[in-house]
């Protein structure tokens, strides 16, 4: 670790390696930052991602692929069940990742293209000059010391605070925050080719429970419940440990993790004067499925890519580092963003009884293409009765 | 009578829920322990968010 890079990189999740990885092969010195003494552990994730999304960014491997789904099944409070079958071959659905290894393997690629790797440092507050970012100050294993650089690119997930020290407000509200329990479970019965996402608000208030396949009779079975809804008695946990007793009594827990996914509109703003916020941190996961990985794969590239650009021009205020903010924002996850947290502002009003209806009404069809446009279409569809409040989705779609 | 926060580290998951959620940045995840480490106004959101409801807030003599 030396004192002063071009960038230095606050955490070594997907964000921060994608980040790292671009801005080291654009020819920059880079340093990325791990406060947790390993990468990849432990890991805050249910690793669901869609096929297509992770090859933009990396070549499968089987070394880091658990498992290969083929169908997505959607379960509603009085048991009906929706099967979203890909209809058409090679119309993909999606892989669950070991995390553990996937991540070392980001953060390896970010090394092998130059970048230097440290762990078990932690960012504890921005360096600022007249309100400029110019660097972080850090305990490294215990020691301190300031690491200097042009541009700090903040990766640090859902904790968000070398931003929100910088001077963004990172917060979010409790009614946002996905409070999420999860067991990687084994000795269960389950459909290995299909993630099961049961819904309900005895089941899982303003969130859903999930059942991702790792393997032939192993899954993370985790739970989302709102932080509104989380109290003694009422936690995820405590809706977790119901739905296990219920469904898997003699499953074999053999990792039991916590975690928060925040479901929040993203920051109103993610540069500042030397600084450039990414993947969880940034607040750019999906609202609706809690899908983070893929987003933070394309800040953190599209980040480091422009600050290499401002980085080689001399210039990195807040208006030369802004094409990353437009640049997100006008692409197709920054559209799918803003769809997909109206869509969830509609369906957290559905009571149980709307959730039912919903389901019924498109139990026995054969979706063309699996996507949640599809998905919503087909409810406007089949719901005429519903017409006037599915205009909310409706509208969410235009 | 003061209010405070306790932290129990046996049921913590050290996921970084409550870090995200506290509106004065008084908690710290630091590696695999939860601290507080500014001045926290006992206003109980963390406690709420909590997948393992490690957290609450106490009132002492």
């Amino acid at each position: 670790m030396k004192s002063n890079y071009d960038i230095l990189v606050v955490g070594g999740g997907p964000a921060g390696a994608l980040a790292a990885k671009t801005a080291a092969e654009a020819g920059n010195s880079v340093c990325l930052i791990e406060k947790r003494s390993a990468i990849g552990t432990p890991v805050r994730c249910a690793e669901g991602i869609g096929k297509e999304l992770l090859r933009e960014f990396v070549k499968p491997d089987p070394r880091w692929i658990s498992a290969e789904i083929e169908r997505a099944r959607l379960i509603a409070p009085n048991g009906t069940t929706v099967n979203l079958e890909q209809d058409r071959a090679g119309n993909e659905v999606g892989y669950v990742l070991d995390r553990k290894i996937f991540d070392r393997e980001l953060v390896w690629q970010a090394a092998e293209a130059g970048a230097d790797v440290v762990v078990k440092t932690r960012a504890t507050a921005p360096i600022q000059e007249n309100g400029v970012v110019r660097g972080a100050k850090v305990l490294s294993v215990g020691t301190p010391a300031d690491i200097r650089a042009d541009v700090v690119i903040a990766a640090d997930g859902t904790e968000a605070q070398f931003a929100r020290r910088a001077g963004l407000d990172t917060t979010v509200p409790l009614r946002e925050m996905m409070s999420c329990a999860q067991y990687l479970m084994t000795d269960i019965d389950i459909d290995a080719g299909s993630t099961d996402f049961y819904l309900g608000n005895d089941v899982a208030p303003e969130g859903y429970l999930w059942i991702f396949p790792k393997g032939e009779r192993t899954a993370n079975v985790g739970i989302g419940i709102s932080g509104r809804k989380s109290r003694d008695g009422t936690r995820a946990k405590d809706y977790l440990d119901r739905f296990v007793a219920k469904n898997f009594p003699d499953g074999k827990t053999i990792e039991c993790i916590a975690g928060g996914v925040p479901v929040c509109r993203p920051l109103p703003c993610t540069v500042g004067d030397g600084l450039m916020v990414i993947g969880d941190a940034a607040r750019v996961v999906d609202p609706l499925t809690g899908g983070g990985i893929g987003n933070a794969m394309f800040t953190g590239r599209l980040a480091a890519q422009v600050a290499s650009e401002c980085i080689s021009a001399g210039n990195c205020s807040k208006e030369a580092l802004m094409p990353y903010d437009a640049g997100w924002r006008a692409s197709r996850m920054g559209v799918l963003l803003e769809r997909n947290y109206r869509v969830k502002e509609y369906f957290v009003t559905l009571d149980d009884r709307k959730l039912n209806t919903l389901a019924e009404s498109i139990a026995n069809i054969s979706l063309k293409e699996f996507s949640v446009s599809a998905l919503i279409k087909e409810l406007i569809k089949r719901n005429p009765k519903m017409l006037l409040e599915l205009k909310a989705l409706k509208d969410a779609l235009s | 009578m003061s209010t405070m926060l306790r932290i129990n580290r046996d049921k913590c998951g050290y996921c970084g829920t409550c870090v995200a959620v506290c509106p004065e940045d008084a908690l710290e995840l630091i590696d695999a322990y939860l601290s507080l480490e500014r001045e926290c106004i006992a206003c109980g959101i963390c406690a709420r968010a909590c997948p393992f409801g490690a957290l609450e807030v106490v009132h002492e003599e």
